[in-house]
């Protein structure tokens, strides 16, 4: 089957970059459920998949979508499903199942106003600790920040390779801006992109183990290759076999957490401007980071000496970044289109000397770069 | 006393169906379970498709721990989306022959908007509903097949509430292949499984199953013996026409329609009609 890509400049809706970051990091199996504003991902990919010769299928509802590409990736098959707060709500157990049966899928959140219905038309950024704390018991997840159309499809990349590199979900925290926000987009050819693919063990080897707990990310056997695999979302032993006693979890949990101990500087990703001789800095991400931006470059023009701190990873948190930021600045604004939620794990890590301050937004737009630039002038004078 | 030590003299033949090394299973004594298992056991060796190529999905409940006890690729998932998660991978990969093993609370009640939905698309699964008319795992609760007055540790009154006809409600969803058996009926449900692996679109097995520690201990069936005693003496081989009759009552003044309900061939499957839209332009 020939497959079909559309390289080169485009102008392009955030939504639909995303599908085709997707299909070039070798997805070919989707399921989703119609939601705004994210549908316009599962409308783009029910075209697309088959000019890659991948499947879509509509969902009866969320929790099924979720189910689906776990399903299809256990059989090998790169999978994504993408919702809006409401659907994200309803796949939170089966995202807990992807990380307990270690099962690399890619979920995407075009976040909107909440909570409840809110406001499925207008932005917001209020689904942050939700998409690190919304299942139950201890996980962890992996999520990324875009903020431009560019990073829409270059981040749904990294974030396929992340979830094949670590064996785990994925998310993708986009929102209504960039959702439905149509920029220039760049597609290169696959040869200059990094794609890596999850490792899946040789065939007929005597001793392999689904969950080997020698390794910190073993190896995944796929359906139909004869290993006869169990995969459980109980707390299992090496084998996959159920083994419901303290000794197995604390194994399990301790290699599970240990995954992404290990590789935080793998994983984080967060960017920094003005910041050399700053005093203060605003952290952001996403869509709200562009206003931010301007309004740091606005009061650069006025000699304040004023930094930008994106996040473009959020989770796992960049403790360490944070601290050594804290470190370097007195004062620490963050700016979010919640009513505070990312400001916790900043000031837990921050320098204790460091001033943490919220501009919070009730949400269904991003701040004004006037807003925020009176913000840090405020805070320049005070 | 003296302790009397159990003699294997030989292995089954069936026993490379099963992780003999998770044995003794979890299941009480008297319950059905396990002619199940040995039912899609005896069908996959029968079915000339490579044992690689079969995969089992199972959601949650005793019926759940199915995936766990067979020597196959196979997925224990959440409770009541076992059929999603089936669908998933069946549409990923369409060599694979996927089969759902689950129970009434997981397929009919939690997960009955996925197993009509699934029906609908005719997509190519076979879903083996063990029915034991209640939640036996978590102590005897009510689920949507426990029949009518019957009594549960949440129906201590009787079940006010009225249960699914699963095979009717198959046949209105657009299943393929629809039959009913009693765990009694061994050699009929590998049959089925048999018809449900060739039928080109969805299938679904329900097998009515002796429950002692559950359904049977509050409903004059105390142990599994008299509930299979019940199914050999009230159960009746019906047809299509039968489905709409009434859901499987358990009372000892109503019969136990049982048989294959409806096989049609005429139907076209979710994979083939996929296949025929996405490449309708080609000669
Ligand atoms: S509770 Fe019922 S269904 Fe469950 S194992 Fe015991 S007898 Fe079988």
């Amino acid at each position: 089957m020939s497959e079909k890509y559309y390289l080169g400049k485009h102008f392009m809706m955030g939504n639909h970059a995303i599908v085709e970051g997707a299909l070039m990091a070798g997805c070919r199996f989707f399921a989703g459920y119609p939601i705004t504003p994210a549908s316009p991902i599962a409308e783009r990919m029910s075209w697309r998949l088959p000019e890659v010769g991948g499947a879509y299928i509509q969902m009866e509802d969320e929790i099924a979508s979720m189910a689906a590409i776990i399903g299809a990736s256990t059989g090998g098959v790169k999978s994504m499903t993408a919702t809006s707060g409401p659907g994200l709500s309803l796949m939170l157990e089966n995202i807990g199942l992807a990380y307990m049966m270690e099962v690399p899928v890619v979920i995407v959140n075009i976040m909107r106003g909440g909570p409840s219905t809110g406001m499925p038309t207008l932005t917001s950024q209020a689904d942050v600790m939700q998409a690190r704390w919304g299942s139950h018991g201890d996980y962890d997840m992996i999520a990324y920040a875009p903020s431009t159309v560019q990073e829409m499809f270059d981040f749904t990349i990294k974030a396929f390779n992340a979830s094949e590199k670590y064996r785990t979900p994925v998310m993708i925290l986009g929102d209504q801006v960039l959702g439905l926000m149509t920029s220039d987009l760049y597609v290169p050819h696959k040869e200059e992109l990094e794609v890596i693919d999850r490792k899946i063990p040789e065939d007929g080897l005597e001793d392999y183990l689904m969950y080997d707990s020698k390794e910190l990310i073993p190896p995944m056997a796929i359906a139909g290759m004869g290993y006869k695999v169990h995969m459980t979302g109980l707390t299992h032993n090496d084998k996959g076999y159920p083994d419901v006693s303290v000794v197995a979890q604390e194994k399990l949990m301790k290699r599970l957490k240990a995954k992404f101990k290990q590789n935080l500087s793998n994983i984080i990703e967060v960017e920094e401007r003005y910041t050399e001789d700053a005093e203060i800095a605003v952290a952001c991400f996403g869509s709200e980071s562009r206003s931010v931006l301007n309004a740091v470059k606005k009061a650069r023009e006025e000699n304040i000496r004023v930094g930008i701190f994106r996040f473009k990873t959020i989770w796992p948190f960049p403790e360490n970044e944070i601290l050594d930021l804290s470190k370097r600045v007195s004062k620490i604004i963050v700016a979010e289109v919640n009513l505070g939620q990312l400001i916790h794990p900043v000031k837990e890590n921050a320098d204790p000397d460091c001033e943490i301050i919220s501009l919070p937004h009730a949400g269904g737009a991003i701040h004004k770069p006037e807003e925020i630039l009176a913000m840090i002038k405020k805070e320049a004078t005070s | 006393m003296t302790k009397i030590k159990p003699i294997i003299t030989e292995r089954h033949p069936r026993d490379k169906l099963l992780r003999t090394d998770r044995l003794p299973h979890i299941w009480c004594p008297g319950c059905g379970l396990g002619k199940v298992l040995g039912a899609y056991g005896e069908a996959v060796l029968k079915s000339g498709i490579p044992v690689e190529k079969h995969a089992v999905v199972s959601g949650i409940g005793c019926t759940g721990r199915s995936a766990g006890y067979l020597n196959v690729d196979s997925y224990h998932t959440t409770h009541g989306r076992p059929i999603a998660f089936a669908t998933g991978l069946k549409v990923a990969r369409p060599d694979l022959e996927v089969t759902v093993i689950s129970g009434d609370g997981d397929l009919a009640t939690i997960g009955g908007n996925h197993i009509i939905h699934a029906a609908r698309r005719n997509v190519n699964i076979t879903v083996i509903m063990v029915n034991n008319f209640n939640y036996g795992m978590t102590g005897g609760q009510a689920s949507a097949t426990t029949p009518h007055n019957a009594r549960t540790t949440t129906t201590r009154y009787g079940n006010y509430e009225y249960p699914f006809n699963m095979p009717f409600l198959m046949r209105a969803a657009g299943a393929t292949y629809i039959a009913r058996w009693t765990a009694l009926h061994i050699k009929q449900i590998t049959d089925s499984i048999l018809k449900s692996f060739e039928n080109k679109g969805f299938s679904f097995i329900e097998v009515m199953s002796p429950c002692p520690k559950g359904f049977g201990k509050k409903n004059k069936f105390r142990e599994g013996i008299h509930q299979l005693r019940y199914f050999e003496s009230h159960s009746y081989l019906a047809d299509e026409h039968d489905l709409t009759e009434h859901a499987p009552s358990m009372h000892p003044d109503e019969d136990l329609p049982i048989g294959e309900f409806f096989a049609d061939g005429g139907r076209i499957d979710f994979l083939s009609s996929q296949w025929k839209v996405f490449h309708k332009d080609e000669k």
